[in-house]
């Protein structure tokens, strides 16, 4: 009899168990069903019509289905958006992650290499200061180096012009016209002078994360290494590529894989700086995307552009994630 | 007592002296080239680093009430504190204070880090220490999302949300047009990253914790919120922490959803004084708002330096 109700009760118990788990995930579940994965499936129908701002009223009518026709208008600019043209700003787009994030890593190393010398003076301070754009929310990053880069009042033309005046440089000289100038400075090169504001500021605020993780990885790196290869009689530069860096690659690859993904959608920077101007040059997916709901109020199209988005990221990650994982394993 | 206890190392010349030889022989001695060069070259870095900060911080003491700075000095002739007074008076043209952009803010990154973090915790829980139907789909649905940018779905975002209206008296509420609705977005963009993150800390504590609960006749709850909870600490609060960051400067979707000025908030009031829009707000006010908005989350960022680095594993990296 006692047998019996121990376990009825211990089956009971195990279903409240499995109802408590379903329990504990609900909450969320519910959020994301209602506010990320229904919208989603909302897209993919959207994107399908022609939604626009005559469809936004509470009773408005439904809009037309137009197939697949947004997601041919969005490749060949069917929707008459001065500038607009999708390849160029995915090719950008890739261009603009991959030319960052080369710099962030290689500087992020040497400035952490450069700050593990041992008998160095001052490494705390550096430590402090080197920190700051990590902490500095991108929204102010990006809104300073905007005014920055303001081509009659901004700090960097004021300060190339009084270093220009001691060498006796006509202060127009260093008018440059960072934000705005349609004219790629390197002839032949189709960069505008905004993208090379935007790799300033940046680098600026991207390495300093790789040097933390750099410098994480490099303390964990035994001394006997470099003495051994000392008396082995490898130079400092030998030193450098036969140990640091390979001892430094399981930590900075996936740091690698996360800065990419973090630099191909940083939206913050390039919508406060250059607003993806002059003429669309600068634009990536998720500022066009931004741009598509704000500016242009192309509902339809903009649900298109935001699946495109979509699936490139996946597939972007994807191959993040095939990269990391397959170092991953690197046994030091 | 204690002094002499410090000064111990000294009075024992015979004991410290072997020591000093060994440690000498094990590090490098810098030479003073070598020093000098790095010293210069961090230097330098430190400059180009603190430049930008350094700028808007002397441009926000600036009194005089010309529209643009003309030349780069780092304290301003008469400096004072205008600037801050007049930003918090009202910023923008929007007839709107700066502590009432201050409390959307908050409210909004408050409400949204903390609930994605309590929300998140439970879910996290579940999948940490469950095996259940569904779960392996849930995670991979929860893990896609985390990819991808919130500005994708603004579109169908905007259009359902702007599909909750109703009317109390004359009183007509749009949910798309409230930051009740931009709050429901944001806690949806941030339960990924909780229950990601949230998730890979419970993994690291050991189960033998609440076997021994359960054993002593704990109840699933009991464990959860007595054993669970506090362990986790050091990791809830980092979570939420960096969702309150992202938070108090979300901009996309209170920038595409609010119009009310009432509603603003602090992201949507600085970039409306700058650039583009900046046409008649003087540089130190925007110097002075940058500062007012970045101050806050900076000083908080750098106390809890330490344990975010630490509580975050990005792909198993600890700095």
């Amino acid at each position: 009899m006692t047998a019996t109700t121990q376990s009825s009760s211990r089956t009971k118990s195990r279903l409240m168990r499995s109802v408590t788990i379903y329990l504990y995930i609900l909450p969320a579940l519910i959020i994301m069903a209602i506010m990320t994965y229904w919208p989603m499936l909302f897209n993919l129908w959207m994107s399908m019509t022609d939604y626009g701002i005559k469809n936004l009223r509470f009773d408005a009518p439904l809009p037309n289905w137009v197939d697949i026709q947004n997601y041919i208008g969005i490749l060949i600019n069917e929707f008459g958006i001065p500038n607009f043209d999708f390849a160029r700003v995915l090719f950008f787009n890739l261009f603009w992650t991959f030319s960052n994030v080369i710099f962030h890593v290689t500087i992020g190393i040497l400035i952490a290499v450069a700050l593990n010398v041992e008998g160095l003076w001052f490494k705390g301070i550096y430590r402090a200061i080197y920190v700051l754009p990590i902490v500095i929310p991108t929204l102010v990053v990006g809104t300073v180096w905007r005014n920055i880069f303001d081509a009659d009042y901004g700090a960097i033309n004021q300060a190339l012009m009084a270093a220009g005046s001691l060498f006796g440089i006509n202060p127009q000289t260093f008018h440059i016209r960072w934000i705005d100038q349609v004219d790629p400075p390197i002839p032949g090169i189709p960069l505008t002078l905004s993208y090379f504001a935007l790799l300033i500021a940046n680098i600026w605020l991207g390495w300093p994360f790789m040097t933390i993780v750099a410098t994480g990885a490099l303390q964990s790196i035994s001394k006997e290494f470099y003495e051994a290869a000392s008396i082995d009689g490898a130079s400092g530069v030998q030193q450098f590529f036969r140990i640091t860096l390979p001892l430094l690659r399981p930590a900075m690859v996936p740091a690698t894989m996360y800065g990419i993904i973090v630099t191909f959608n940083l939206f913050n920077l390039i919508y406060f700086i250059t607003g993806g101007g002059p003429l669309r040059q600068t634009e990536i997916l998720v500022t066009t995307a931004f741009r598509l709901v704000n500016e242009q109020r192309l509902y339809g199209p903009a649900a298109a552009f935001g699946v495109y988005t979509m699936i490139i990221l996946i597939i972007l990650t994807m191959l993040t994630n095939r990269v990391s994982r397959a170092t991953e394993s690197y046994d030091v | 007592m204690s002094s002499s206890n410090v000064l111990g190392g000294v009075s024992a010349p015979t004991d410290g002296a072997p020591k000093y030889v060994e440690t000498k022989a094990v590090t490098k001695k810098l030479g003073w080239g070598k020093q000098l060069v790095l010293q210069l070259l961090l230097a330098f870095i430190a400059f180009t680093v603190l430049f930008p900060l350094l700028w808007v911080f002397s441009m926000s003491l600036d009194p005089r009430n010309i529209s643009r700075p003309t030349t780069l000095n780092l304290i301003p002739p008469g400096a004072s504190l205008q600037a801050y007074l007049d930003v918090m008076k009202q910023p923008t043209s929007n007839p709107v204070s700066l502590p009432i952009l201050a409390l959307n803010s908050f409210l909004l990154a408050a409400s949204t880090s903390i609930g994605s973090v309590i929300i998140g915790v439970f879910a996290a829980y579940a999948f940490s220490r469950f095996k259940f139907t569904g779960r392996q789909v849930l995670m991979v649905g929860i893990i896609t999302v985390l990819m991808l940018p919130q500005i994708a779905s603004l579109a169908p975002l905007f259009v359902l949300l702007n599909k909750v209206q109703f009317a109390i008296g004359d009183v007509n509420f749009n949910l798309r047009n409230s930051l009740i609705g931009v709050g429901l977005a944001m806690i949806s963009g941030l339960l990924p990253f909780a229950i990601w993150n949230l998730k890979g800390y419970l993994d690291t504590i050991p189960k033998e914790l609440e076997e021994a609960a359960l054993i002593d006749g704990a109840s699933f709850n009991q464990t959860f919120f007595r054993i669970i909870l506090p362990l986790a600490t050091p990791a809830l609060a980092v979570t939420a922490f960096l969702g309150f960051l992202s938070g108090w400067t979300e901009f996309a979707l209170s920038w595409q959803f609010l119009t009310n000025p009432e509603n603003f908030t602090l992201s949507m009031a600085l970039w409306g004084m700058t650039g583009q829009f900046s046409d008649n707000t003087p540089w130190s006010k925007f110097s002075a708002m940058a500062i007012l908005v970045a101050l806050p989350v900076t000083v908080v960022y750098l106390a809890l330096q330490k344990y975010i680095v630490s509580g975050l594993a990005i792909g198993g990296v600890k700095g």
